[in-house]
């Protein structure tokens, strides 16, 4: 049993210590917005924050996360970064397929929760771990700033 | 309407569910007692099978079946034919392979599937699928086109020698020597397409249900083309009628080409529900789909261009050598096929002499990915045309004009037979050229040159065919008046339900946002060929405006009764039917409620207001371009940047630019990916996958690509009525030679020019430095 806090719920899971956290949100919580795409931290699909921090949810023991705060895609829409984030999403029509894009927007709105005003070189730096085989990082990098600016506009 | 209409960014309305985590894949779907499935697949890329003991895994916990190859032939299984062979004038021809669904004897290639295992949970299944004691005899393999056409080479099939599955030609071998004969100048390239991988980041998934009762199965898989799963599942594997099987393909994530065929997972999560009497699922793992997928490319081709004086192309002459893989499996026919069909390009050339032979190997079946064969036949014409500029001394954008079809020589046909009807291709590589500043050029190169870097360009052009088969569309109000469109495509990623809507609700002047949109369900849908071969917009698009057009004509007679008007007195203008003259009218939506009226309508309307059309990619359409990529080399590392990437293509009507220009940046990141990064590469000795995972398989990611430039400038189909040209497979054909050709101009300054795929900063840093070791080697020797 291990106790998490899962957008802003303590929950009470059964998954052995080592289970990756990707496969307790999905498998025991249900919540399928967190993808899978290689299980071994090299492309993203799995990202959510960590106490706002974007990690890897795949290779991220559950015993690791216990006492932490787990963000998800579920919750972005009711962070004021997040949703800014997936204004521009819209506004840019940046998903194609959309299955990297739980993961990317988990990225881009931890970029822009600390930095406001983000560079192509932070943009690409960030974002460099989140593969899109449908190749919408031209959108997504236009999106971000788009973001950037929507937020900087409201003050 | 207008501003939503036809070539109007529309925002997509499928994207926010995919913001929010509410997309619903396979592998998002859970079916109640569901038990989970692990595949057994090969470790070697040849071996005999000399005997699967499952003892050991059926009896692990939670197991609650091991099927293996010879349960599949003793259940009476078939296997998985190709979807088609070439025609020669005596009927199909080379040679044909059934891929069993589990292999019984001989494995050849890594990933071929050996047995199933499923089990009350996936751990389970997991732990079991290591117990099946599978006594393999590995023999030697064969990994290389080449070693494998060699005379000596053993064959892959022993009905098969010379391990050749099929040969296709094209031109006019006499004609075409004769033209070399007589060229000023003749150019030769000896190219690699190196093998590359799909890889959609959703791996693919497929759960089965079977009902005993009314022996009807379901399943959910990740397909491109659902009634085409139903079709091979039910006619070649469990020979059964098609309407006992019901495909869904939900949300799919990328497809490429790949989930455009059935697998043989698709075929075993069905047959073990109706053994286990569960359903069954099974979602492939990353490493699995390295080895087990489709592969794509892998072709090594020797061209030849005959050349007059002043640069006009006589002839041309390639023999290519493409893999087919272990089986001749799904559509690998097409990407052979196009692979020396589009070699001409949009230049004439006079006469040319092309052949292809289809390998087989031992690894992993090849079949169509994005672009599928037109990369290939591009890629040599245009490494070609910049090796004879260079060779000649002509300016390689002055070579590109003085052999681009000209405008008034359309219709054209090729010596490959392909009838051009429109473009205007030295106008498309003059707007791309000034809209890459081509001529700003230089101030850029010293600037890279006073940082230590060598900067190069190049120009590719491209044309390519969009298009195949035919397709089904329907419209259907209900009895509220809503409308739907009931798709026979597939969107995984190319906002279908966005541009159908689009162009519909111009038609019949309905808001698109209240079109309601089906897709991706053997019992939704009643038939339809998928998507892939960037067909959708051409034939969806066209057969959507014949059923909008039945729909009118279907509704103005009960307009005309309910308006107390004759037929001949009824306009349609914006969604409704006036009385010609008069204010007096009736919403369409209206009219289709009164459709379902249950009294009062004569027999004569029928039940319900309902359209079919369809449209047929016979003539297809022939979307055109030109790129222009600026690359920047540190030559201390061989690392390439992308530093300027132009992009104009002709797609003939753009329907949405938005989503156009989307599809045109996937186009790119796929063929840059192939160009500068991704390799699927096997050791020559043992013929294992080295290129197993993400770690060794470099995908391009957000720093490999720069912002794209890219604009359309179409000149509208004139074979269908929508103008419409095909945009899915662009991006990916012109952009490996523009960037290789950039490469080797940085480079041809200090002695390089050639360099294979993908140009690695290794790669590109062994090329400068041999070519320096070349240099002080040559002086010593003066
Ligand atoms: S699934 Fe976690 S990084 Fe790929
Ligand atoms: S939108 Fe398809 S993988 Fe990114």
């Amino acid at each position: 049993m291990t106790t998490i806090t899962v957008n802003g719920k303590a929950v009470t899971v059964t998954a052995t210590p080592d289970t990756p956290v990707l496969w307790v949100l999905r498998d025991e919580l249900g919540m399928t917005g967190t993808k899978f795409g290689c299980g071994m931290a090299l492309c993203g699909a799995c990202t959510v924050h960590l106490n706002g921090e974007p990690v890897r949810s795949c290779s991220l023991p559950v015993s690791a996360a216990a006492g932490h705060k787990i963000t998800t895609i579920e919750a972005m829409s009711v962070t004021p970064v997040g949703s800014a984030v997936q204004a521009s999403w819209l506004a840019l029509d940046v998903p194609q397929c959309g299955y990297c894009q739980s993961g990317q927007i988990m990225s881009a709105s931890a970029l822009l929760a600390k930095n406001r005003t983000p560079s192509d070189g932070d943009i690409d730096q960030a974002m460099a771990g989140n593969i899109c085989r449908c190749g919408t990082y031209n959108q997504i990098r236009a999106a971000i700033k788009d973001a950037a600016a929507s937020m900087s506009g409201r003050g | 309407m207008a501003r939503h209409g036809i070539g109007q960014p529309l925002r997509r309305v499928e994207d926010a569910r995919f913001l929010t985590g509410q997309g619903r894949y396979v592998a998002d779907i859970d079916l109640p007692g569901q038990a989970h499935a692990v595949v057994v697949y090969s470790p070697y890329p040849h071996a005999l099978i000399r005997s699967i003991d499952c003892a050991a895994a059926r009896a692990a916990p939670g197991v609650l079946c091991v099927l293996t190859g010879a349960d599949a032939l003793a259940a009476g299984l078939g296997g998985m034919p190709p979807l088609f062979m070439p025609h020669g004038p005596a009927g199909p021809h080379g040679y044909r392979t059934l891929r069993p669904i589990l292999v019984a004897d001989r494995v050849r290639c890594i990933g071929d599937r050996v047995a199933l295992v499923v089990a009350r949970t996936l751990d389970e299944a997991r732990d079991a699928a290591e117990r099946v004691a599978v006594d393999y005899e590995p023999l030697p393999a064969i990994v290389d086109l080449e070693a494998s056409v060699a005379p000596q080479a053993e064959p892959i099939w022993p009905e098969c020698p010379g391990n050749v599955a099929f040969e296709l030609r094209h031109g006019d071998p006499a004609a075409t020597a004769a033209a070399f004969a007589g060229a000023a100048h003749v150019v030769r390239l000896r190219l690699r397409n190196n093998r590359l991988t799909a890889a959609p980041i959703e791996p693919r998934a497929a759960l089965a249900r079977h009902d005993a009762s009314s022996d009807q199965y379901t399943l959910y898989c990740t397909s491109q083309n659902p009634h085409g799963v139903r079709t091979m599942m039910c006619d070649s594997v469990f020979h059964m009628a098609q309407s006992s099987l019901r495909v869904i393909a939900p949300d799919v994530g990328g497809g490429f080409g790949l989930k455009s065929n059935p697998h043989p997972e698709d075929a075993l999560v069905l047959w073990a529900a109706r053994v286990c009497g569960c359903p069954v699922k099974w979602v492939g793992t990353r490493s699995e789909a390295f080895a087990a997928d489709n592969h794509a490319r892998d072709q090594v081709v020797w061209g030849e261009l005959a050349l007059a004086e002043d640069g006009r192309i006589l002839a041309l002459r390639a023999d290519a050598l493409g893999s087919v893989g272990a089986y001749v499996f799904s559509a690998v026919v097409a990407p052979i096929e196009f692979s020396i069909g589009l070699i001409p390009g949009f230049y004439q050339v006079g006469t040319v002499d092309l052949r292809t032979r289809a390998v087989f190997t031992h690894s992993s079946t090849l079949s169509s990915y994005r672009g599928a064969g037109r990369p290939e036949a591009n890629y040599l014409m245009e490494r070609l045309l910049d090796q004879a500029a260079h060779e000649m001394g002509i300016d390689r954008v002055q070579l590109r004009l003085r052999n681009a079809i000209p405008v008034g020589a359309l219709p054209y046909r090729t010596a490959t037979g392909m009838v051009y009807d429109s473009g205007d291709f030295a106008g498309i590589i003059k707007a791309c050229l000034s809209a890459a500043d081509w001529d700003g050029f230089s101030e850029r190169e010293q600037a890279s040159r006073s940082r230590g870097y060598l900067r190069g360009r190049a120009v590719a052009g491209y044309i390519e065919q969009g298009g195949r088969f035919n397709e089904r569309m329907e419209l259907r109000f209900d009895p509220s008046g809503g409308l739907v469109i009931v798709s026979g495509t597939h969107s995984h990623g190319q906002g279908h339900a966005t541009t159908y809507a689009q162009m519909v609700g111009d038609w019949l002047g309905i808001a698109p946002e209240r079109i309601g949109f089906i897709q991706g369900d053997t019992d939704q849908v009643a038939f339809g060929r998928g998507t892939f071969a960037a067909r959708s917009s051409l034939l969806a698009g066209n057969a959507l405006r014949m059923a909008a057009d039945a729909i009118i004509e279907r509704a103005r007679p009960l307009a005309a009764r309910l308006l107390e008007t004759a037929t001949a007195d009824l306009e349609f203008v914006d969604g409704a039917f006036v009385v010609a003259g008069t204010d007096r009218a009736m919403a369409l939506t209206e009219v289709a409620r009164a459709f379902y009226r249950p009294l009062g309508l004569p027999a004569e309307f029928g039940i319900g207001l309902e359209a079919q059309g369809n449209w047929s990619a016979d003539p297809p359409n022939y979307p055109n371009g030109c790129h222009v990529c600026e690359v920047e080399i540190d030559p201390a590392t061989g690392a390439v940047r992308i530093d300027r990437y132009t992009v104009v293509d002709d797609v003939g009507t753009v329907i949405n630019p938005l989503i156009c220009a989307g599809q045109v940046h996937g186009g790119l990141g796929q063929g840059l990916g192939q160009a500068l990064l991704e390799d699927i590469v096997h050791d020559p000795e043992s013929g294992q996958l080295l290129s197993g995972s993400f770690a060794d398989y470099a995908m391009p990611r957000a720093d490999d690509l720069s912002s794209f430039d890219v604009r359309f400038l179409g000149t509208p189909c004139h074979t269908n009525p929508l103008g419409i040209k095909g945009v899915g497979e662009a991006g990916a054909v012109a952009s490996p030679p523009a960037l290789i050709n950039a490469i080797i101009d940085a480079l041809r300054g200090q002695g390089v020019d050639h360099i294979d795929m993908p140009a690695s900063a290794a790669r590109v840093w062994r090329a400068l430095q041999n070519a320096a070791a070349e240099h002080i080697g040559a002086g010593s020797h003066t």
